[in-house]
């Protein structure tokens, strides 16, 4: 039971600092002192202190999508096993629903983006959906190897390092969907290369540009859900990279959140060396996330 | 007796629509009439089908009533009787008495044609109520026959469905050829030789596929769920399009032994439908136009469950069976709500504004709310998202994929998993297509005055939608209550494993998806409840929308359906070959500019049209022979009769 309340405690309470370690990565490589580590909380009771300005074309569907966001990323969190330790729930299937809820997600923040009536907006949405049916074909794929990998239809299985790694093909096909996880991870997450969660210019942004209209608490939900994404992501493709575990429980999980940050200052290191790629490439590198993982499942198949 | 009863239930539809008829057109007495035989034979219907899960019956030779027809008949009875409802308000006999009377007739012929099909245990039989349900849609389909658009859709559906019917003969003339009796059952092993069997294969394939609209025999149906009125496109989308699924599930399921390509074929028939139904719904203005590609994908998701099951059965695999024809099953029944619901809803907006072109709606939700509510919900739940019932069944469909790859020790067809990648990728455009129209409807502001007047619909056509809807999420939340007639559906379609088959709801995590599904309802609710306390506390103001500065923005700057769905275009540009018509270039002073553009359908218009034309070509020589002149065709039958003498 403890193991579960340590879970959610985690889930609820680290990922904001997994941005601040990003922009802390980020100003280092930048030769600046940057903002605080724990800046993104301080931004989180801001927004959430703040009045609220709704548009007045809007209606329930545009208060609907941060809660059905915010929700939907945090039950996907619980499919998730941290670390050594199995996931809250677990059940053969769970890594459909995992894929389907942020799929629900998508569904209500886009339409809560096309609910302001801005063509902005509308931009953001139609970027959001159209680059998600790329990359949800590829998490599949990446799936299906970790399925056969672990001869299990659970994600708590899938990630507890269980697959018999350096024999035969199966390295090969881990590292694959590696890659594979990693683009899908930043693609999702709006980071750079893909996108640019602090660009100014509404024209040339993805997910950003969706949430324009939203403001005060509303804006603070978005962005604890924004964060946490990118934490429940993150946490699948640590445990595909570093499946290990440590030998009593609390090392086990700091052995965990030492991991998550570490994910976050190898992607701040990819958003300095990096620029954002034109829009027209977001496409291809979604593709080639999912032959990448696509080739992961022949290799196995054979 | 349970049979009687079913024939009584089929009874009151066929004939609802008949006491109308004597009476006079500007009254309200005969579509009340129809619509209590329409409810009275729903309820028997039901009541017997529902029976029949647990005490299948065949006391009469010709009717067979088991757990695999209940699970056809329960959404044919279910969708029908809403429909009447429905029809009370959307098309009412005093505003359309030109027309009311003959919709009401074919309406409930086509719902007897539909029960009687799943109950026929008779080839004749069967085929008398296919052409019942084949022609009477028919006469549903151009029930505005004054216009071009709806004749022409009409005249295309009369030449597909009797190319349907004309293979339906064929395979009965075959199979009364192999058994020699029209009675129709399994098949007893080696009773067929392999190439016999694969013509029958073909052959119902076609005829089947052409009804359940699979790519590429699917070419009637857009054209022909736009035409309807919208709850009978609620019907022929719903459930008359799933009684070629049903022919198909049935007759396979009595060819002995199957050689696994057929399976394989299906599950990739399927998986090009699911696909290209999609894409081609990406394409589409017109709201209904968009509703019917996505009937194309759905049945392509149910045709991938039954492939799997199919493929299960040659290589004798029990668990894809189980999955994927539960799948299969279950997906039948939830497509039959969405789409019902997404038909209504869509009727209903086209009630209020009079139009299906979605570029010229928007901003509906706040004069429509319980309309957009449960497009709403139809749409999250035809995109397979938790916790609605799509869900359910497509997580059957992804499990007996995944356990194609041969878990531990289990047996392996892996090809098969890349269908599982897919699918999700055929979610994930779904989820697009929907934003999009939902969107483009319901939110943001009107973009013509239809849209700006419009107005709620009355009871009769929102409660059949409530209804729909909370179905949806009844099954979405405790599939587990379902579960038990599924396998029944299944131990029927297999009887060879004889109580064998493994449990569904052991298999399948329906406790699991329950415990999920009202998780999250929980969870949307309480933070919507911190959310909306917090906003309590704190100041809250309207304005308008950020427009970065311009001054004037109107409603016509908003991204549109079109502009939606361009990027997506293009990635499928190969096959949606849209075709665009714009202004040229513009000079330094621009004039006024136009662009329009519209995607064709690849199979029927590059491909079918053409052929179409050469056939034509070809056949004008022969037209000489048929100039109207009734001597010379008494001639030709005395030439032929000779000419027979002389063969014989």
């Amino acid at each position: 039971m403890s193991q579960v309340f340590m879970h959610i405690f985690i889930l609820l309470l680290v990922p904001p600092l997994l941005l601040g370690v990003i922009g802390k990565t980020k100003a280092l490589f930048g030769g600046r002192k940057g903002p605080p580590l724990l800046q993104p909380y301080y931004d989180l009771i801001r927004l959430f202190q703040k009045g609220t300005v709704f548009s007045t074309t809007t209606t329930w569907v545009f208060r609907a999508g941060p809660v059905v966001g915010l929700a939907t990323t945090l039950l996907a969190g619980m499919l998730i096993p941290f670390g050594g330790h199995g996931a809250p729930v677990s059940f053969a299937g769970d890594m459909i629903l995992f894929a389907y809820l942020f799929a629900l997600g998508r569904f209500f923040t886009a339409s809560a983006a096309l609910d302001t009536g801005s063509a902005f907006e509308g931009m953001g949405a139609a970027r959001e959906v159209t680059f998600s049916c790329l990359a949800e074909p590829a998490l599949f794929f990446c799936f299906l190897v970790l399925a056969k990998l672990s001869a299990s239809l659970s994600l708590t299985t899938m990630l507890s390092g269980t697959c018999p790694l350096g024999t035969g093909v199966e390295a090969p096909a881990l590292v694959l969907v590696a890659a594979s996880l990693f683009v899908i991870l930043l693609v999702e997450n709006s980071r750079i290369p893909f996108d640019d969660p602090n660009t100014h210019l509404e024209l040339t942004m993805i997910h950003e540009v969706m949430v324009l209209d939203h403001s005060g608490p509303a804006l603070g939900l978005i962005q604890y859900g924004a964060a946490m994404k990118l934490f429940v992501m993150g946490s699948v493709l640590l445990r595909v990279v570093a499946p290990f575990a440590a030998p009593s429980a609390w090392a086990d999980w700091g052995l965990f959140i030492l991991g998550m940050l570490a994910l976050a200052v190898v992607i701040g290191v990819v958003e300095s060396a990096m620029a954002r790629f034109r829009m027209v490439f977001v496409p291809t590198f979604l593709v080639a996330a999912c032959l990448l993982s696509a080739f992961g499942v022949i290799l196995l198949l054979r | 007796m349970n049979e009687w009863l079913v024939i009584a239930g089929i009874a009151c539809h066929a004939f609802s629509g008949v006491p109308g008829l004597f009476m006079r057109r500007d009254t309200a007495g005969g579509q009340r009439l129809a619509l209590g035989l329409s409810v009275l034979g729903s309820a028997l219907g039901m009541a017997v089908a529902l029976a029949a899960f647990w005490a299948p019956t065949q006391s009469i030779a010709f009717i067979r009533l088991d757990a695999l027809a209940a699970i056809f008949l329960i959404p044919i009875f279910w969708v029908s009787a809403l429909g009447s409802i429905y029809g009370l308000e959307y098309w009412p006999q005093m505003k359309y008495p030109e027309n009311g009377r003959k919709l009401r007739l074919f309406y409930g012929l086509v719902t007897a044609g539909l029960a009687g099909i799943a109950v026929s245990a008779n080839s004749i039989l069967f085929l008398f109520f296919w052409e019942v349900m084949a022609l009477g849609a028919f006469f549903l389909v151009t029930t505005e026959d004054h216009e071009r658009e709806v004749r022409d859709a009409g005249i295309l559906y009369l030449v597909s469905t009797h190319f349907s019917t004309l293979c339906l003969f064929a395979l009965f003339a075959i199979w009364h050829l192999v058994t020699g009796t029209f009675a129709l059952g399994p098949l007893p092993p080696g009773a067929v030789t392999p190439t016999m069997a694969t013509v029958i294969f073909i052959l119902l394939l076609v005829a089947f596929g052409i009804k359940a609209g699979l790519m590429p025999f699917h070419v009637w149906l857009p054209g022909a769920h736009a035409a309807a009125p919208s709850h009978v496109s609620a019907l022929m989308s719903g459930v008359l399009i799933k009684i070629g699924i049903y022919g198909l599930a049935r007759m396979v399921s009595w060819l002995p032994d199957p050689p696994v390509w057929w399976g394989g074929l299906l599950l990739v028939l399927g998986t090009v439908s699911g696909i290209l139904g999609v894409v081609f719904a990406l394409g589409q203005h017109d709201l209904k136009r968009l509703l019917a590609y996505h009937s194309i994908e759905n049945i392509g998701i149910i045709v991938m469950g039954l492939g799997l099951a199919m493929v299960g059965r040659s290589l004798q695999v029990s668990t894809w069976i189980v999955l994927g024809l539960a799948g299969a099953l279950l997906h039948v029944w939830n497509h039959g709500l969405f789409k019902s619901l997404l038909f209504l809803s869509a009727g209903s907006v086209v009630h209020s504004t009079h139009t299906r072109s979605i570029d010229k709606l928007g901003g509906l939700a706040a004069a429509m709310p319980l309309t957009a509510l449960f497009f709403a919900i139809g749409a999250v739940a035809i995109c397979g998202l938790p916790p609605l019932n799509g869900f359910v069944s497509e997580l059957l469909i992804y499990l007996g994929l995944f356990r194609t790859l041969g878990l531990g020790t289990e047996p392996s067809w892996g090809v098969a998993a890349f269908s599982a990648a897919l699918l999700a990728m055929i979610g994930a455009l779904a989820v697009a297509c929907f934003v999009k129209a939902f969107g483009a409807i319901f939110l943001g502001s009107a973009r013509s005055d239809s849209a700006r007047e419009a107005h709620e619909s009355g009871r009769a056509i929102t409660g059949p939608m409530f209804a729909l809807a909370l179905c949806c999420l009844v099954i979405g939340l405790f599939p587990r209550l379902v579960c038990p007639l599924l396998q029944q559906g299944v131990a029927v379609w297999i009887p060879s494993y004889d109580g064998q088959l493994p449990s569904l709801a052991m298999m399948a995590p329906m406790g699991w998806i329950s415990v999920v599904g009202l998780t999250l309802v929980g969870l949307l609710l309480a933070i919507g409840a911190l959310w909306g306390l917090r906003l309590r506390r704190s100041r809250v103001g309207a304005a308008g929308t950020w427009d970065c500065g311009y001054a004037a923005p109107s409603p016509h700057m908003q991204y549109t359906a079109s502009s939606f769905a361009q990027m997506l275009g293009v990635f499928f540009v190969w096959v949606l070959r849209p075709q665009v018509h714009a202004s040229g270039k513009q000079t330094v002073f621009p004039g006024p500019a136009h662009f329009r553009s519209h995607v064709m359908d690849v199979v029927l218009d590059e491909i079918l049209r053409p052929l179409y034309q050469v056939g034509v070509r070809i056949t004008t020589a022969f037209r000489y022979f048929q100039g109207g002149n009734i001597h010379a065709y008494l001639a030709y039958i005395v030439i032929f009769l000779i000419l027979l003498l002389l063969w014989k």
